[in-house]
């Protein structure tokens, strides 16, 4: 069996990366062998995971730089030798090892606007046609990974910016109430300042690192920043609403 | 949240070991030789012609000379402000220039060099949401540049016929369109905006509108540089062509 | 004893599955003060991962659909050993929770006219399971997680709970500790509503995650809660079998319900070979007749989607007798049957899953599947109506209450038992804290002879939890896992004391932060106490009959088949008795005579 050479960010803060050794066989994943390492050699060693096939987004690490699933990414991937660095997500505070404290995204979403739908058919039935939810569906397959919130320079760099930015993951969620086809919530709702939309600058990190494969920059955040623009900055818009009233409804 | 700065400056800049500076350097440069170019085509910097025969360079399509502009001026000017707005708040150059030049960030998972971070909240950047006016602009000009590229099939005195130039033109035409149809305003005005498809057989229509945009959208980036690489190259042509350093292929005698 | 975090609630719920977050919706809705406690982070749990959908007799395909079919498959699927109530209840009330849900935003995939698309699974009449693709769990749980947050009521994440406590014979609230910390927090609650999910850890071989170690299913009995069925342990037929890694990771029964189809080593469907008398009559004995069920659903339908103890004994037969893959597995086929595009549409999640993980794309080549350990149908007893169990205050919900399922459960009876039930016992739990003018109290005393307890693997031993938890899989594995005899279980219960005894000497590396060494140490007290309970119930039922098979009782046995058995720990240990069944009134027995 080959060894892999790991480097893994051992503690807290005031941690270090130490250098492991683990046998690995044909097939496995990062995740494998860090369990194994665990099992082995360091049993204390702190790491989140839960389905071991990329359904469940908790076992987001930095390997090799890069933000991505452990449980996804395929030993077959590296150059055989090469050293393996494994870091925990860097954008939040770090609580040991791997494990990283995500609380702030549970709190942004509690700021999420809910969901009203309009009231059912006559026979109890929501009627709501596949082309309608196809975009939808795209933005209801995120695993919470939380890695495109790491990736995000807006906070990675600038964490004072986690007051008044939600990050991608909530702008799919703003866009999944957005473009409901039977919410009600006024269109302000999921476009508001409150959110941080233009924070964003549309360099596209977080969708080329999301795992699920969403398209966040271009059929969540810019489809968003347009409806923005359609309530906030559009003076043809404003005068057609001035003139014919409307515009809270969706 | 200061404790994870401190252990994100601990753990260094970035630790990716693939070469990850290699697009933003590649396509700030490749921007870059673009925007010195048209500044000194489209000031016409040494009075270049930027006509020959039946090809005008698309900096200038369509063509405005009144008299009472200075020598030195160039009617490019009354031109090139739609596409430089244009592309100046394209999603897309957005995101490359942010990358190439504002650092912010040069590539994903890499610390960038400014303290401060307001992205496109602020002046000058909340600009930035002007773009589906610069995109009303931009569609006035396809039919424009179709236009010229049928007119470079027609020699004047002449008649019908094709050249290497005619050929490019065409090419051009086509690419800016692309370019303009993927744009993701125009993908929001289509049938983005809609929350229901399936209402009415106008919305029906618009979502088709929807995927057709959202085809060309998808690869917004390739027809953004493309179209770029197009507009300098005709450029360029006509004007060799216009100053007799290379000679045009084509089916006239006239020229 | 040093000062301890206390929290007071009326209801506390342990679980943030489907089951715990639908429990914690009702309670808070019926005006409880609610606290919701999860041992990983909210939206993780195990719900996350289901993937085929939801099972309500809705009618939206086939209108010939009904609660009264749903109800007879679901018995059936069971061997009749369900709780016919909960099955009733679980029947009549799917449809309208699954609506409930799309409410809530969850959006199912559509019919041609709008309304919410079902797809076929095993053992259902008819398509009946409500879907988003193959990702049906996550629509639920992300569902429920977004209109909890909104709903007022406390969530502990990373949280574990050791011990429920008791005042006199009625529950007072639960001691758990923080696995970040490792600091303990104690709850003080009227009612406890228990919604731990499965125990499938207990298995070398399972489709669960680290979190199914039946923490749940321990904490009841050592709370004195009567245990009901604990030997029917659902073998999923198709886990991924290579590479050995990813060993028991789940296959869809979608994959099935879309038209793929098992086959052996020689390409043969050898499903035809295993078809039971009980469901002769309406499955198809020959190919061309299978095959033309999946267009004409008036057909009889395919042996490939028999109930799952049905299909996954088959294939562990088939392999058995030399006939399986170069990994030890069946060929699941669907790439033959369907066009890559039907594959990657309807299966988007099996297609990566097999890419990724596997290196196979699974619209051009078969997968290669095996049986995995998935599910619990035995748990907790509990009352029909308000989920309540035999302890007063402790209630349950989930997979970790018993009855509902039998000995099988058919596949998406768990997400809408999830709903059904944890909505139930939301509005139960609720009602009986706010009939309770005060907390019931703690005893100091239990509180810090745990928390010093819980300490006790840090210190001078020698043993490695990781290797005793392998071991533990290893034995129930082979020895009580799809075909039991009594000898092999005799032996595992030899091995289960023994590694009781070595859990004693267990050793941690580290301190008490966020540390799985020392995680998994504590849960394998859980871990052996509901090996012990499965494998003594199994040692009783002397029959085989659903999730349960004795090769030494081959076939099933009319006196086993009305009695459910019952586990009960006491001071002695675990006490095994057998209880009849409750019985079905007679309008609902004229379902079966058909
Ligand atoms: C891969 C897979 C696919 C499946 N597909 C389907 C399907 O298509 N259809 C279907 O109907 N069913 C399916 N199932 C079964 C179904 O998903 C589960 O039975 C169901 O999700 C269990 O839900 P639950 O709410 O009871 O518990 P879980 O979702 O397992 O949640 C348990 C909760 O309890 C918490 N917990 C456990 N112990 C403790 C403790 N000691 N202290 C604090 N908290 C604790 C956990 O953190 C978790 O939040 C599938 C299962 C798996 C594994
Ligand atoms: S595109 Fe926007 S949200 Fe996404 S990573 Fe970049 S700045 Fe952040
Ligand atoms: S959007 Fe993608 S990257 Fe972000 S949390 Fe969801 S799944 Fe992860
Ligand atoms: S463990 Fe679930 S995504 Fe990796
Ligand atoms: S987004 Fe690029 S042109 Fe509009």
């Amino acid at each position: 069996m080959p060894n892999a050479h790991l480097k893994v960010w051992r503690g807290d803060t005031g941690g270090a990366y130490v250098d492991y050794d683990v046998e690995y066989e044909e097939g496995m994943v990062v995740l494998d062998v860090v369990h194994r390492l665990q099992a082995t050699q360091a049993g204390d060693l702190a790491v989140r995971w839960n389905c071991k096939a990329g359904k469940c987004g908790s076992c987001s690490a930095e390997i090799n730089g890069k933000p991505v699933l452990q449980c996804m990414t395929r030993m077959e991937t590296f150059i055989p030798g090469e050293t393996i660095t494994v870091a925990p997500l860097k954008t939040f505070p770090l609580i040991r090892d791997l494990v990283t404290d995500v609380s702030w995204n549970y709190r942004v979403a509690e700021t999420m606007p809910e969901l009203k739908l309009s009231a059912p058919d006559a026979d109890g039935h929501r009627r709501m046609a596949q082309i309608d939810i196809d975009r939808e569906q795209e933005f209801r397959k995120c695993i919470e990974c939380y890695i495109c919130q790491d990736v995000c320079h807006v906070i990675r760099d600038h964490p004072e910016n986690m007051e008044k930015f939600a990050g991608p993951r909530f702008f799919v969620q703003l866009a999944n109430v957005s473009m409901h086809p039977l919410d009600q919530n006024p269109a302000k709702a999921t476009v508001s300042h409150g959110f941080g939309l233009d924070y964003c600058n549309i360099t596209k990190c977080c969708t080329d690192v999301c795992p699920e494969g969403i398209h966040i920059t271009d059929n969540a955040i810019i489809p968003l920043k347009e409806r923005r623009v359609d309530e906030y900055y559009d003076p043809v818009k404003a005068l057609v609403r001035k003139v014919f009233g409307g515009g809270d409804k969706k | 949240m200061a404790q994870a700065t401190e252990v994100q400056q601990r753990y260094g800049k970035t630790q990716r070991t693939d070469r990850w500076w290699l697009e933003p350097v590649a396509l700030g440069a490749g921007f870059l030789i673009f925007v010195i170019y048209s500044t000194v085509s489209g000031f016409n910097v040494g009075n270049w012609h930027y006509e020959a025969g039946p090809y005008l360079s698309p900096f200038f399509e369509p063509l405005i000379n009144p008299s009472w502009t200075p020598e030195w001026f160039s009617p490019a000017i009354f031109i090139l402000w739609a596409p430089l707005g244009f592309r100046a708040t394209c999603y897309y150059y957005r995101r490359m220039y942010y990358r190439s030049f504002f650092m912010s960030p040069m590539a994903c998972a890499v610390s960038e060099p400014a303290k401060y971070y307001t992205g496109e909240s602020k002046f000058p950047f909340i600009l930035m949401n002007s773009h589906r006016f610069f995109l009303y602009v931009a569609l006035l000009f396809i039919p424009v540049l179709w236009y010229g590229a049928a007119k470079s099939f027609w020699m004047p005195g002449e008649g019908l016929g094709i050249g290497v130039g005619s050929i490019i033109l065409v090419a051009n035409a086509f690419l800016l369109m692309m370019f303009t149809i993927g744009c993701n305003s125009l993908r929001h005005i289509v049938g983005g905006g809609l929350n229901c498809f399936s209402c009415t057989n106008f919305t029906r229509t618009r979502r088709k509108m929807w995927d057709l945009v959202t085809v060309a959208n998808e690869r917004h980036k390739a027809w953004a540089w493309a179209s770029l690489v197009s507009v300098g190259v005709s450029d360029l042509y006509i004007r060799l062509v216009a100053n007799g350093a290379i000679t045009d292929i084509n089916t006239w005698t006239t020229f | 004893m040093a000062e301890i975090e206390t929290h007071d609630y009326d209801v506390l719920v342990i679980g943030a599955g489907g089951a715990g977050l639908r429990a914690a919706v009702e309670a808070s809705a019926t005006g409880a003060r609610t606290g919701l406690v999860c041992k990983s982070l909210l939206g993780k749990a195990h719900t996350v991962m289901a993937e085929g959908g939801i099972a309500a007799a809705m009618g939206n395909v086939y209108s010939e659909d009904n609660w009264q079919v749903h109800f007879r498959d679901t018995m059936r699927g069971g061997k009749m050993l369900n709780n016919w109530r909960m099955a009733q209840l679980h029947a009549q009330e799917a449809p309208a929770r699954v609506m409930e849900l799309e409410e809530w935003g969850a959006l199912f995939d559509r019919t041609e006219d709008g309304r919410i698309l079902q797809r076929d699974f095993g053992g259902h009449r008819y398509a009946r399971l409500a879907h988003v693709g193959d990702r049906t769990g996550l629509e639920m749980i992300r569902t429920l997680q977004q209109h909890a947050v909104h709903r007022g009521m406390d969530v502990y994440q990373e949280v574990t709970v050791n011990r429920l406590l008791k005042d006199g014979d009625r529950i007072s609230g639960a001691l758990a500790y923080y696995r970040e910390s490792g600091r303990m927090v104690l709850f003080r609650a009227k009612a406890v509503i228990l919604a731990t999910g499965g125990l499938g850890k207990v298995f070398a071989i399972t489709s669960n995650s680290w979190e199914g170690t039946g923490d749940g299913h321990s904490l009841a009995m050592q709370a004195g809660a009567d245990m009901i069925d604990m030997e029917f342990v659902q073998f999923h037929p198709t886990g991924m079998v290579w590479p050995p890694s990813v060993r028991g990771i789940l296959v869809t029964e979608g994959v099935r319900g879309d038209g793929g189809t098992l086959k052996n080593a020689s390409g043969e469907r050898f499903m035809f070979n295993y078809i039971p008398s009980m469901f002769a009559a309406e499955t198809a004995d020959t190919e061309a007749e299978a095959d033309a069920w999946y267009e004409d659903r008036t057909k009889r339908r395919t042996p490939d989607l028999l109930p799952r103890d049905e299909v996954a004994r088959a294939i562990n037969s088939e392999v058995k007798a030399g006939r399986g893959t170069p990994h030890g597995g069946v060929y699941l086929d669907i790439a033959s049957r369907r066009s890559s595009e039907y594959i990657k549409r309807r299966l988007p999640s099996m297609y990566h899953q097999f890419m990724q993980l596997a290196g196979v794309d699974i619209t051009a080549g078969p997968m290669e599947v095996g049986p995995t350990a998935h599910y619990a149908m035995g748990g907790v007893k509990v009352d029909a109506e308000t989920a309540a169990t035999t302890v007063p205050g402790l209630y349950a919900a989930g997979e970790v209450a018993g009855g509902m399922h039998g000995s099988n459960r058919l596949g998406g009876n768990s997400l809408s038992d999830l709903v059904v039930f944890g909505r139930r016992a939301g509005e139960a739990a609720a009602q009986y804290a706010l009939g309770l003018s005060t907390l019931p109290s703690v005893s100091e005393g239990e509180i810090a002879e745990r928390s010093a307890a819980i300490l006790k693997p840090f210190d001078g031993g020698k043993e490695n939890p990781y290797t005793l938890h392998r071991e533990l899989q290893d034995a129930m594995q082979e020895e009580v896992g799809i075909i039991r005899t009594n000898s092999e279980m005799q032996s595992a219960l030899g091995k289960i004391d023994n590694l009781r005894e070595r859990l004693g000497h267990v050793q941690v590396e580290g301190n008490i932060q966020y540390n799985p060494g020392w995680h998994l140490a504590l849960d394998m007290e859980h871990m052996l106490l509901v090996a012990e309970a499965i494998t003594r119930a199994a040692v009783e039922r002397k029959e085989s009959r659903g999730g349960h098979t004795r090769d030494d009782f081959p076939g099933p046995n009319a006196d086993f088949g009305k009695v459910n058995v019952v586990v009960r720990h006491t001071a002695g240990g675990l006490g095994v008795t057998q209880e009849p069944l409750p019985q079905m009134p007679d309008e609902l027995k004229k379902l079966f005579e058909e």
